[in-house]
Order: C-alpha cells, then sequence, then structure tokens
C-alpha cells in the first residue's frame, strides 16, 4: 500500500483522528500537546497518529491536506486544521459543536 | 537566520494588500495577517494562502508559525472590542 493510501485508511479508522508529534501521554511538541489539550476539554475520543513514528507519514500528510505543518486534525475525514485553528474553533464553541456532532 | 521582518515581507509579497504584524525569535514566529483576499475563505483556505507565499521557507527554515488570519471587517470589530 502506497503512503496516501495508507493515510486515507487511518483518516477513514475514527472519526476524530489527530497526526502529532509523540503520543497524548508523551508529546514532543508544545502544539501538538495543545491541541490534545483542546480536544480533551471539548469531550473528544480521538484516535492519533505519531508522525515522528514513521518518515513517510509525517511527509505524506503534508501532501495529503496541502498543509505544511503538524498537528494536523481531522473530524469524519475532512481536515480541519493545525493548533491555531483549533484554538479558535475552541474559543468560538465551535470545536466542542463539532465533537458533539461525532457522538 | 530568518526574521519576523522577513517573514513580513514574505506574506506581502505573497498577497499584495495584505497588513502584516510578525514577531518571533528565529526559530518561533507569530503573524497576524489582515487581507481582503481572505473573505469569503474558511480559515483553512486563509492560512493555506499564507503558506503558499512563504513557500519552501514553510518546510525547512521556519519552524514553527502561530497564525492568526482576518479580513479587515474582521480586524476593525476585534478593534472595537479590545
Amino acid at each position: 500500500m502506497n503512503v496516501q493510501d495508507k493515510i486515507k485508511q487511518q483518516i477513514a479508522s475514527d472519526k476524530i483522528v489527530l497526526y502529532m508529534k509523540g503520543t497524548p501521554q508523551f508529546p514532543q511538541c508544545g502544539f501538538s500537546a495543545k491541541s490534545v489539550e483542546l480536544l480533551k476539554a471539548s469531550g473528544a475520543e480521538f484516535s492519533t497518529v505519531d508522525v515522528l513514528a514513521d518518515p513517510d507519514i509525517r511527509q505524506g500528510i503534508k501532501e495529503y491536506s496541502n498543509w505544511p505543518t503538524i498537528p494536523q486534525l481531522y473530524i469524519n475525514g475532512e481536515f480541519v486544521g493545525g493548533c491555531d485553528i483549533l484554538t479558535e474553533l475552541f474559543q468560538k464553541g465551535e470545536l466542542q459543536r463539532m465533537v458533539a456532532k461525532t457522538k | 537566520m530568518i526574521q519576523p521582518e522577513d517573514i513580513k515581507q514574505m506574506i506581502e509579497r505573497g498577497l499584495p494588500g495584505a497588513h502584516v504584524t510578525a514577531g518571533g525569535d528565529g526559530r518561533h514566529f507569530e503573524a497576524v495577517v489582515v487581507f481582503e483576499g481572505f473573505v469569503g475563505k474558511n480559515m483553512v483556505q486563509q492560512h493555506q494562502m499564507v503558506y503558499r507565499a512563504l513557500g519552501d521557507k514553510m518546510q525547512a527554515e521556519i519552524h514553527a508559525l502561530s497564525l492568526r488570519t482576518l479580513t479587515p471587517e474582521e480586524y476593525r470589530a476585534q478593534a472595537a472590542n479590545t
């Protein structure tokens, strides 16, 4: 399976998928850590993909979404944004609404 | 090493007419971009426009960039609130 197919499969594997550096328990970057916190504060149940564990995924996800940075959040297969967008959506209460709709 | 001023200039070159304020320490940067061309675009599209203006720099030299994008109208509304 090529990288892009693998990514499609990962994104489809759960309603909420966060591509991040490290894991929720041990995030390796402040932006990833903050994104995890925002999702938890929104009441989300989510899966994560650690891009540091796979260089092909790390590069491939940037091409998939045409987005040059990590973290990246996907809800119901749709790219939602990176840490700044999550922060803004959370402040507006929008992230909480998006999470609630997945349940 | 890349400076906040470089980031400001690159964004303004890529998005003519945009007003940019940028800060940072050479590795981590933050930028606020106010641009008429953001009207009608969602946040993802707005950020993608800024990333495109930064091009290859975004892949290599800019380790992290906190981005805030606003239309002129949003900017005025925000200024009125604070």
